[in-house]
């Protein structure tokens, strides 16, 4: 089963690249999202049940942890894989045109190579979150970075080609660094006759286990802090943690939305996976406090920074993107604080990454008929395009965290989690940096939203169900999520939680 | 063991070179020659596929793809760094005696990385660091990365085991892909920009 979520994405790639026809390349990509997200289900059902499936001598076995990442990944796919199919065949009739706001002619990349880069990035995120292997996660990581840079530049003109060359190098330096903590661990254990970590597929386990024998202030413990800090360095770059997250604004602003929505949606998570994997480790040699400590402090900096650019953003993508760095740091707080938070951060990586595919979409929306991405050039929305205004504006209360949309609950769980820690102080911060950020958000979308549409925009039209439909399932499961979680689900968060901290 | 040292000062006067070289050409054959060095060092530690490997990839495969891409886009033989070379130079000779005073203080077993392996590979790792942050050449910025990636492999190597083959080589193949891909960036930056200086990279910013 694990074999075919893995390969199927690669095969239905390598058939995509043979195949010259557009309609029937879109229709494979559909029928590889779904494929995959029903192989999801079954993983998930069976890591539920407590029988997790297992593949290539135990380097593929997902716990819950990593089933609730690849679920929010093939989900992801899934609803924009349909989406993808409208938004290929408005390109196509496209054709080449003039940038927007330089004027510069350009054109496309090959319909047919964009779909397989994004089969390969859904095959990479898969190695990801179901590998135990730490290094086979690390090239999975680095596998993304591989698959998305195409994606990133699909519209092939300077500002796109210079994120693409941004994300490449800072991304690609960045993931080598967390390979210095996989080596790191390594060392760790090296005095209790460890040679080779790699050698072992469930590495996870084997790791856990040789942590759980760390005697405090033993010369495992600088090693095992260090590779920590790697890995949040690395990863962290990745994830899009300020202040390493220059390449995040960019290369979010730049891509196709449907690009952007799986970079925010489930490339961050991805990268967050691999930091909980060091932090997990950490849990289990006594010392989840060092790490926990960092995670806080990255995660207040990250909803600060975000605070800091999302006040007069006037780029409503790079807007999403900062407000991507916002939703990781508040997971990185949550985290950090543990207990009843972590939980609140499970639920919250879920929310987040379903809201923010949603905006993405809708942005692209706004995008194809405003032909501008200025916040201060797009008015009247309402006017211009109902539909997808009404998904814009239940979007942006959802992504602040107002009620009652899942992610208030889950920030709401963070919240009370850091009270019963005692952390008022930091409680105080995070509430005053998410209502910045509300007061930020707000100016921008409601601009957008109200006033008269501009005169030379045609009267609103049917909007096309395929670029309607993704977001507002997406919106309405975020709806949903906010005033009932499924007990299923709560159980499986809470697995997941434990795991880490919760 | 005599070999191994001399293998070790070869690869540290390479990085200084590296440091210190402008002309794009000369920073290839320098990182082919690292390559080389490399793929030596790890076939005297008795890694002998993975020394193969790293030989054909990092010592012929990627500097000749990158010398391809030079010579196709025509770029010109140097452009001006960010970071001076001799201060480049500096920046690595300092960086070379804080990972020898770093090998002091780490709390390792007795002869698990063979004499000046660490510093060596820390001082690789650094010098790399320092080309992908101090060049302004999209081609200077992929040797850096090459560079990183080798310090990486040379810190590596005491842990590399017959039965973890599968690992390393996957990372050549991850390293190979992202050179790569890399590589056809920098054709359509050339293309598209007329330049490889990255320095001019201005146009998205807040």
């Amino acid at each position: 089963m694990l074999e075919a979520l893995l390969l199927l994405p690669l095969l239905a790639a390598a058939l995509m690249m043979l195949i010259a026809r557009a309609t029937a390349g879109r229709t494979l990509l559909v029928a590889a999202a779904v494929a995959h997200a029903v192989l999801t289900a079954a993983v998930l059902r069976r890591i539920a049940e407590g029988n997790p499936p297992s593949a290539f001598g135990g380097l593929l076995a997902p716990d819950m942890l990593g089933g609730l990442f690849l679920g929010v990944a093939s989900a992801l796919f899934l609803v924009t894989s349909v989406y993808a199919v409208g938004y290929l065949k408005s390109e196509e009739d496209l054709g080449e045109r003039s940038h927007m706001k330089t004027g510069e002619r350009f054109t496309n990349a090959p319909e047919r190579r964009f779909t397989a880069c994004l089969c390969i990035f859904l095959s990479a995120m898969t190695l990801v979150t179901c590998t135990r292997h730490l290094g086979a996660l690390w090239v999975g990581i680095e596998a993304t970075t591989l698959a998305s840079a195409p994606l990133i530049y699909f519209h092939r003109h300077r500002e796109s080609l210079e994120a693409t060359w941004k994300y490449l190098i800072i991304c690609s330096v960045g993931i080598a660094l967390a390979l210095i903590g996989n080596l790191l661990l390594s060392f760790a254990f090296v005095a209790k006759g460890l040679e080779s970590a790699n050698e072992a597929a469930d590495q996870l386990s084997l790791l856990l286990r040789l942590a759980a024998d760390v005697a405090p202030g033993g010369p495992a413990v600088p090693w095992l802090k260090a590779a920590f800090i790697f890995f949040l360095v690395g990863y962290g770059t990745k994830m899009g943690l300020a202040p390493l997250h220059n390449w995040l604004p960019d290369a979010h602003s730049q891509a196709p939305s449907l690009v952007s929505a799986l970079l925010s949606g489930a490339l961050l998570n991805c990268a967050l996976l691999g930091i909980l994997r060091g932090h997990q480790i950490l849990i289990a040699a006594g010392l989840g406090g060092f790490s926990a400590q960092l995670l806080l402090f990255f995660g207040l900096i990250s909803l600060a920074v975000a605070a800091v650019f999302i006040v007069g953003q006037g780029h409503y993508k790079r807007l999403l993107a900062y407000s991507s760095v916002e939703h990781m740091g508040i997971l990185a707080f949550g985290i950090g604080l543990g207990g009843v938070a972590v939980h609140g951060a499970m639920l919250h990586v879920l929310c987040h990454s379903l809201t923010k595919c949603m905006l993405f979409l809708l942005a692209g929306n706004i995008l194809s008929r405003y032909h501008t991405l200025s916040s201060h050039d797009v008015h009247g929305m309402r006017w211009a395009m109902p539909f997808t205004t009404v998904l814009w504006a239940g979007g942006f209360l959802a992504i602040v965290g107002s009620p009652p949309f899942g992610l208030f609950v889950s920030e709401l769980w963070i919240f009370k989690g850091a009270l019963a820690q005692g952390q008022w102080v930091l409680g105080a911060v995070y509430l005053a940096l998410l209502a910045v950020i509300f007061v930020g958000m707000s100016v921008p979308i409601l601009h957008m939203i109200q006033g008269t549409r501009p005169a030379d925009l045609p009267r609103a039209t049917r909007e096309p169900l395929l670029s309607v439909l993704p977001p507002l399932a997406l919106g309405l499961t975020v709806l949903l999520l906010g005033l009932y979680v499924p007990q299923g689900l709560r159980h499986a968060l809470s697995q997941a939680a434990r795991t880490i901290g919760g | 063991m005599s070999i191994l040292l001399l293998l070790l000062f070869l690869l540290l006067l390479n990085n200084l070179l590296l440091l210190g070289t402008d002309r794009l050409a000369g920073m290839n054959r320098l990182v082919a020659v690292q390559g080389c060095l490399l793929a030596a060092l790890l076939i005297c530690l008795d890694h002998v596929i993975i020394g193969a490997a790293i030989l054909l990839i990092k010592g012929v495969g990627l500097p000749l793809l990158l010398r391809r891409t030079h010579l196709r886009i025509g770029a010109p033989s140097s452009v001006p760094p960010h970071l001076p070379y001799a201060a480049a130079v500096l920046a690595g000779m300092l960086g070379l005696v804080f990972a020898l005073w770093l090998e002091k203080q780490l709390p390792l077993p007795q002869g698990f990385f063979p004499p000046f392996l660490l510093p060596t590979a820390l001082g690789t790792l650094f010098c790399g660091l320092l080309l992908v942050i101090g060049r302004a050449s999209a081609l200077s910025q992929v040797m850096g990365y090459l560079v990183t990636e080798n310090g990486i492999f040379l810190l590596g190597s005491p842990l590399m085991s017959a039965g973890a083959v599968w690992f390393e080589l996957t990372l050549l193949l991850d390293l190979f892909v992202a050179v790569f891909v890399m590589g056809i960036a920098i054709n359509h930056i050339s293309s598209k920009f007329e330049t490889i200086d990255v320095g001019r990279f201005r146009s998205l910013r807040d």
